[in-house]
């Protein structure tokens, strides 16, 4: 009777252009191409994407992330940690902190991994320019602003003031401890506190706070009304830096945090990364102070 | 919109025209409770008269069809530290859908909106949503249908056909040309004004029906005051966390990735599978910071996620009110005590 129904080819579909369906599970091909072990538990990875033309289209912006996979083994987010404009390859900060980061930790140079994204929003850098910038980084957190600090490097004329506020549980998990004397040869403020120190530790102790504190005592308040801050670190750090940058009238939208969540997609479908009424992945992520203010149990 | 009149002995041989050359999928009676009441579920059917269409509601949905429970979303041929990656939409024929309630489709129509609406479009979804054929059909409120308070007791897209039964006869509401084509080849008729009236007869007697409701009036406010409400704690000593409120839900959506390697090494595939904001390490991160540890927040982010995040986003809510995961629920949550008890409403 030729009631067999045809079969709509989902590409073809009017409100679906065929690059945004393929682009769902589309992986980048890469080859990690050093690994520069910077502690007993972090490893920078650097990571090239094999197709030339694929390479040459590849764009991020400071802030957003990439979906890193091991075929069988795993895939999850990762924030990137090389310059923007460094085209060619990516870095990656990477703990040693579950099955698919055990397994990376141990691999050859010479492997090939998938990139999906980049994903996620960024730390508006452009719209920075002209005032004093505050990076305050905890522990790990100090992989996400890598991204912004190189940014910043290579514009520094952009900006007034830049300040790095760095606080590590101790000085053994200090990371990119070989660049701190080029961030200072560019200009940039760099504190570091521990929160234990150890023998040979003749730097700071106590909290990321402390530098803060005595930041404020040390700048008028008209210094902060000027100044755009990006956060990243423990949830607990949020709370505490952000209230306290709140105090000094830091306007709310021109703090920034970069959150961390588990993440099974980086585009909004697995709800995995829930915060509040929205996702981290789409709507972060990178978010300014006002907006996680909004969003339940976000810090 | 295009309506028709068909004698009841028409959508047997509508069937038969369909069954011919597609898989139908459709309600049929899988078993009997400890009260022997019926269970109704969906399934492959091959002859008409195995359907239910007088059926209740089924215990699953009909989300399983459009996101398999387990899905792969790629393989990989593994060549030492290299691989090839292949990805298939799983899907290789369009297939029927007879009998589907309103709420249902409502359902779809929701997941639509995140799975094919938005910035990443998925494939997977997609594929299977678009080569479905879909006939609608009216249904009976039970006590805990809740449809009628979320909206979604009628269904105005995302259908190809409707049919509502006016006792020896349907009438059927066409929404695609597949449908109208395919009308064309059993005997429909185009409604007289008696069939008007009796059509609006059937349904404002069905709106009588309803008994179970939730009052959605500045819910997402509500939800925002209530956050810290000690309720949900108490909502939380009750949950089992066990999830069966999102297996069973025709909305949820969200999942868990898991890769496979097989035996040899030289294969492995990334499986998709369906999972719960219930399920312990659901917001856990590598290192093992859990964003809720504890079950009473799990269930609120479940009821903030439905509720008011999804609102926010589209305005409507992500719950079609088929009051299944009530029905699922071993610790007897449903979701019209738990909202009435956000709203202060003591039961």
């Amino acid at each position: 009777m030729g009631s067999k129904l045809a079969f709509s080819d989902v590409v073809n579909q009017k409100h679906h252009r065929r690059s945004d369906l393929g682009a769902f599970e589309h992986t980048y091909k890469a080859e990690i191409t050093s690994i520069h072990r910077l502690t007993d538990l972090e490893n920078l990875y650097r990571i090239k994407i094999i197709d030339a033309a694929e390479r040459e289209r590849f764009e991020f912006q400071p802030g957003q992330f990439l979906m890193l996979e091991l075929p069988g083994i795993g895939e999850a987010p990762f924030s990137i940690s090389s310059s923007p404009s460094r085209r060619g390859d990516v870095e990656l900060c990477i703990r040693n902190a579950g099955s698919l980061t055990s397994f990376l930790s141990r691999v050859e140079r010479g492997t090939h991994v998938g990139l999906r994204g980049p994903f996620g929003t960024s730390f508006p850098m452009e719209k920075m320019h002209g005032q004093n910038i505050l990076l305050i980084a905890g522990g790990l957190g100090i992989a996400p602003l890598r991204a912004p600090i190189a940014h910043v490097q290579e514009n520094r004329s952009r900006f007034n003031n830049v300040d790095i506020i760095y606080g590590t549980k101790d000085p053994a998990h200090l990371l990119f401890t070989y660049q701190y004397d080029m961030w200072r040869a560019d200009d940039i403020r760099l504190s570091v506190i521990v929160d234990k120190a150890d023998a040979a530790w003749t730097g700071r102790v106590g909290m990321i706070t402390k530098i803060l504190e005595e930041m404020f005592a040390e700048r008028g308040d008209a210094f902060f009304q000027n100044t755009c801050a990006i956060i990243c670190g423990p949830p607990v750090m949020f709370k505490f830096v952000c209230n306290m940058l709140n105090t000094k009238d830091v306007p709310m939208q021109k703090m920034f945090v970069s959150l961390e969540r588990r993440m099974h997609c980086g585009m909004g479908k697995c709800c995995r990364c829930n915060v509040g009424s929205t996702y981290t992945c789409l709507s972060g992520p990178v978010f300014d102070y006002w907006t996680v203010m909004n969003l339940k149990e976000a810090i | 919109m295009i309506f028709r009149i068909i004698k009841k002995t028409e959508l047997e041989k509508l069937f038969n025209v369909l069954s011919d050359e597609n898989r139908i999928i459709g309600p049929v009676e899988v078993g009997r409770d400890q009260d022997s009441q019926a269970i109704y579920g969906f399934r492959d059917v091959a002859d008409f008269r195995q359907l239910a269409l007088d059926y209740t509601t089924t215990s699953l949905p009909a989300k399983k069809y459009f996101l398999p429970y387990k899905e792969d979303m790629a393989t990989f041929r593994i060549d030492g530290k290299d691989w090839q990656k292949t990805v298939d939409y799983n899907i290789d024929a369009p297939f029927v859908f007879f009998g589907m309630h309103a709420c249902d489709i409502n359902a779809l129509n929701k997941l639509d909106k995140v799975l094919m609406g938005s910035v990443y479009p998925m494939p997977y979804y997609a594929a299977k949503r678009q080569n479905a054929f879909i006939i609608g059909i009216d249904c009976e409120p039970q006590t805990y249908c809740f449809c009628r308070s979320m909206g979604a007791d009628t269904v105005l897209h995302g259908f190809d056909m409707f049919i509502t039964d006016l006792g020896n006869r349907y009438f059927v509401e066409i929404q695609s040309d597949t449908a109208y084509n395919l009308l064309k080849k059993v005997r429909a008729e185009e409604p007289l004004e008696s069939d008007h009236v009796e059509y609006m007869h059937v349904i404002s007697e069905k709106k009588k029906k309803f008994t179970a409701q939730v009052d959605t009036t500045d819910l997402t406010k509500i939800l925002d005051m209530e956050f810290q409400s000690d309720v949900w704690k108490q909502w939380g000593e009750k949950c089992l966390g066990c999830g069966t409120c999102a297996n069973v839900c025709p909305t949820c959506y969200c999942y868990s990735i898991e890769e496979n390697v097989r035996i040899d090494l030289k294969a492995a595939n990334k499986n998709k599978i369906l999972y719960s904001c219930n399920l312990i390490d659901f917001a856990e991160v590598a290192g093992g910071h859990n964003f809720r540890p504890e079950r009473h927040s799990r269930l609120k982010y479940r009821y903030y996620h439905k509720h008011r995040g999804f609102v926010e986003a589209y305005e409507e809510s992500l719950c079609v009110g088929c009051g299944r995961c009530g029905e699922a629920c071993l610790a007897d949550i449903t979701v019209p005590e738990v909202i009435s008890s956000v709203r202060g409403e003591t039961s």
